[in-house]
């Protein structure tokens, strides 16, 4: 079976698993829905009256505000996030070739930490009304950036000193979101929410914002086969024809400005993308053209579920304390059980 | 291998290298006067240090070329000049008429492929997908994979007998295999030019040979291989041509037997090395031996049946003018002895040591200042030779076997040997050298030293004697 084969399956396969997620996600809450009421709540928007009576007439009012307007803008927000992270982590991975290497890699997540926090400790009114996202992409993307050229020099930028310089950089920016900490006084509950990623009080504008990984993603799709080339070291990868580095280049900027859009609604949320690139590895193996998409849906899954107990547990936690806590463990089984050292 | 003319080099590509289609790297097309390979005058800094400074070399189509010198003399980054991973700072490169320096890695990499000097993969894709990742530079991004996509990889696998393991991880596959599937990776971009980068430094010396043997096969049927070998004597063996690079460099260029002289790995490599014809072989065959002073004194050397070569080799390398006999014609050591151009005393071939002979021995014998009698059989027709030894100046003894089972000569050849050894310094095979000089630092005398002091396996001349 071909590769175009095998992922086309396994997406329709993982799209299934991610549409019952979510409708089971919905159902659960404070108030419980049926499921079969959260389809038709979900239905009633989009499909005709006869086809709705065909499934049991409408949903009451209240039933489809909490779907539409409580419960769903926060599952798409974690969809959609999970989508985004799982999606850069493969092309972090892939391009690093090194298995530790995650979204957050070349300083994004602490670029848009101290957007973000500066943006609540020391508010500036912004017209958006997205001030502590619009900082935090701002300080995201700004961050990539700066890394990149700290690395570069002739033209070139070897990958591990990109990887160096990212450390050094997020150990600077740590510094300063610990000292916009200590000066944060009465907003310090909501930095530090902020900082250990949350999803909660998501809008649809939220969602919006990180849908920009959708479109990231289907422009890095087609470069799955470059990043199968590069696995194999840049030397090879220049022998077998890759531009390396232009292509270096462009997969950088699409997956930081993939997790810029993530992280700026959801702030930093751990694991998602070190592991789910990893989980799906082993069921699919490396092929990029493969591992790319599933990886993003099984992403999208994976951080929906985690918010979902995040919201219903006995006190509602932010998700990021959700995805390390059952990450880590989960990540360190693999590690001792299966090959997990090595992309 | 031309000297350069770099007005030779015609613009344009030629009938042989003119297009990518299945067979045009491979099969028959008419030279036309351009080489697949023409480097001209270059020139490369790694940051600011000169790595090659006027290199130029042509390669015509089919040949396999060997790149040739010591570490750091820019193998590496010539092949990495020839591939377009490096630009040159002067000079160009030019394959198949094409500028490599002007085009992009998806052209050049049409153009030359590469085999890594390292293999090692630690991802799992199977063998097929590996070898496909050489189609690359034939697909555009949203190219479906096509029919001669699938030929080129098949033919890639066949070649190099790695169909079989078509749908095994890379990661579960032993060194050599790895390495045939990385030249069929780099034989499915089907390219006039192939580069090997050491192909042979991490294989046991059955993959070496197989792997150059491949290659060897791959240009008999018309592609053009370079190829950095670490392995002089596998270089001359398989390579049509050798380039000798030495300070970034070419030093000398040609057929190897031109190229592999003493003098020039002297220069080059800064090596004591001895060259000579290979027996077995006939190929130019190089032996490195260790760095001496250039020893002063004249040695003779009793050996025969092979166990005089490496006492030859290592004396006349070290700079003693050495003697030999006498020997049997068509005896190992004779031809080693003639190879080293050692004045050697010879009978016929299975004839017993005359009169004539025995007396040109003594003569040697006499104007020796040491006698090296080696780990010879004896036998009545060489018994001759042992008691010609009895009159030596200084004595050393090659003992490996014990005496008691090359004794073909019963009680005279067991009586002529401890006299011999009683007198002598006793050597291990392999201290043999050590064991001259020692002695030559002693007086001429009856050899007493060695009674006080026996040098080296003690052990086996206790089991001999």
């Amino acid at each position: 079976m071909g590769a175009a084969a095998r992922a086309g399956l396994y997406s329709v396969g993982l799209l299934g698993v991610l549409a019952v997620t979510v409708v089971g996600s919905a159902a659960v809450g404070p108030v419980s829905i049926p499921p079969e009421t959260v389809v038709r709540a979900l239905l009633q928007s989009v499909a005709s009256e006869s086809l709705l009576a065909g499934l049991g007439g409408p949903v009451s009012r209240t039933d489809r505000v909490i779907v539409h307007t409580v419960r769903l803008p926060r599952i798409a927000l974690a969809a959609v996030v999970g989508f985004a992270l799982a999606t850069a982590g493969v092309v972090m991975q892939g391009f690093f070739r090194n298995p530790m290497a995650d979204p957050s890699i070349v300083g994004v997540s602490s670029g848009a930490a101290v957007g973000a926090v500066a943006a609540i400790v020391a508010p500036v009114a912004l017209p958006l009304g997205l001030q502590v996202q619009g900082a935090a992409f701002a300080g995201a993307v700004v961050t990539a950036f700066a890394v990149y050229l700290l690395a570069s020099e002739g033209g070139r930028t070897p990958v591990a000193t990109l990887l160096l310089a990212g450390v050094a950089v997020q150990t600077f920016l740590g510094a300063v979101v610990s000292y916009l900490l200590l000066r944060s006084g009465e907003s310090l509950r909501q930095v530090v929410y902020w900082l250990m990623g949350n999803l909660s009080n998501a809008t649809w504008g939220d969602v919006r914002v990180a849908a920009l990984a959708v479109p990231g993603f289907l422009l890095l799709l087609p470069f799955a086969r470059d990043l199968d080339v590069l696995l194999l070291g840049e030397a090879d990868a220049h022998s077998l024809g890759i531009e390396v580095e232009h292509t270096k280049r462009l997969l950088l900027a699409v997956a930081s400005v993939v997790t810029a859009a993530a992280v700026a609604v959801s702030g930093v949320i751990g694991f998602v993308g070190l592991i789910v690139p990893h989980m799906l590895r082993l069921v699919v193996g490396p092929d990029h053209r493969v591992l790319l998409p599933t990886s993003a849906l099984a992403g999208a899954t994976f951080l929906v579920l985690s918010d979902t107990l995040a919201r219903t547990g006995p006190a509602e936690v932010p998700v990021g304390i959700v995805t390390a806590a059952v990450g880590a463990p989960f990540f360190l089984y693999l590690l001792r059980t299966r090959e997990v050292h090595a992309l | 291998m031309n000297a350069l003319d770099p007005g030779a080099a015609a613009n344009g590509r030629s009938g042989e290298c003119a297009d990518e289609g299945v067979d045009a790297a491979s099969e028959g097309a008419p030279p036309e006067g351009v080489p697949v390979l023409s480097v001209e005058d270059v020139a490369v800094r790694l940051g600011d240090v000169p790595v090659l400074d006027g290199v130029s070399a042509t390669v015509d189509r089919g040949r396999f070329v060997g790149l040739i010198g010591p570490n750091g003399a820019g193998k590496t980054t010539l092949l990495r000049t020839i591939n377009g991973a490096l630009a040159p700072s002067r000079g160009r490169v030019r394959v198949c008429g094409e500028v490599i320096a002007d085009l992009g890695s998806r052209a050049t990499s049409r153009l030359v492929a590469t085999v890594p000097q390292d293999t090692t993969l630690t991802f799992d894709f199977d063998v097929r997908r590996t070898v496909a990742m050489g189609r690359t530079p034939h697909r555009g991004r949203f190219d479906r994979w096509r029919e001669a996509d699938e030929r080129a990889v098949a033919r890639a696998m066949e070649r190099t007998g790695v169909t079989d393991l078509a749908d095994r991880p890379i990661t579960a596959v032993s060194g050599g295999e790895r390495q045939r599937i990385v030249i069929a990776r780099a034989l499915a971009q089907e390219t006039p030019l192939l580069l090997l980068d050491e192909p042979t430094a991490s294989l046991d010396i059955a993959h070496q040979v197989r792997t150059l043997e491949l290659v060897r096969d791959l240009t008999a049927t018309g592609k053009t291989a370079v190829a950095a070998i670490h392995d002089l004597n596998l270089a001359a063996h398989y390579c049509d041509e050798l380039l000798l690079l030495a300070d970034g460099e070419v030093l000398a260029a040609g057929e190897p037997g031109a190229v592999l002289t003493e003098d020039r790995l002297r220069e080059a490599f800064d090596a004591n090395a001895v060259v000579a014809r290979h027996p077995v072989t006939g190929s130019t065959y190089v032996t490195a031996l260790p760095e001496r002073e250039a020893g002063e004194g004249t040695v003779h050397v009793i050996g025969g049946g092979g166990t005089g070569s490496r006492p030859l080799y290592v004396l006349s390398a070290a700079g003693y003018a050495v003697t030999a006999g006498a020997l049997n014609e068509g005896d190992t050591d004779t031809e080693t002895a003639r190879q080293l151009g050692v004045d050697a005393v010879t009978v016929g071939p299975y004839a017993p040591v005359d009169d004539a002979a025995a007396a040109a021995v003594r003569e040697r014998v006499d104007a020796a200042d040491v006698v090296v009698v080696a780990d010879v059989e004896v036998g009545e027709g060489n018994l001759p030779n042992l008691a010609a030894a009895r009159g030596a100046d200084r004595l050393v003894l090659v003992e490996d076997r014990p005496f008691a089972d090359r004794n073909f000569a019963g009680d005279a050849g067991r009586r002529l040997y401890t006299d011999v050894r009683e007198r002598a310094r006793v050597a291990g095979p392999g201290d043999v050298l050590a064991a001259v000089t020692a002695a030559l630092d002693e007086p001429a005398g009856d050899g007493a030293a060695a009674l006080d002091e026996p040098a080296g396996d003690g052990a086996d001349a206790d089991r001999s004697a």
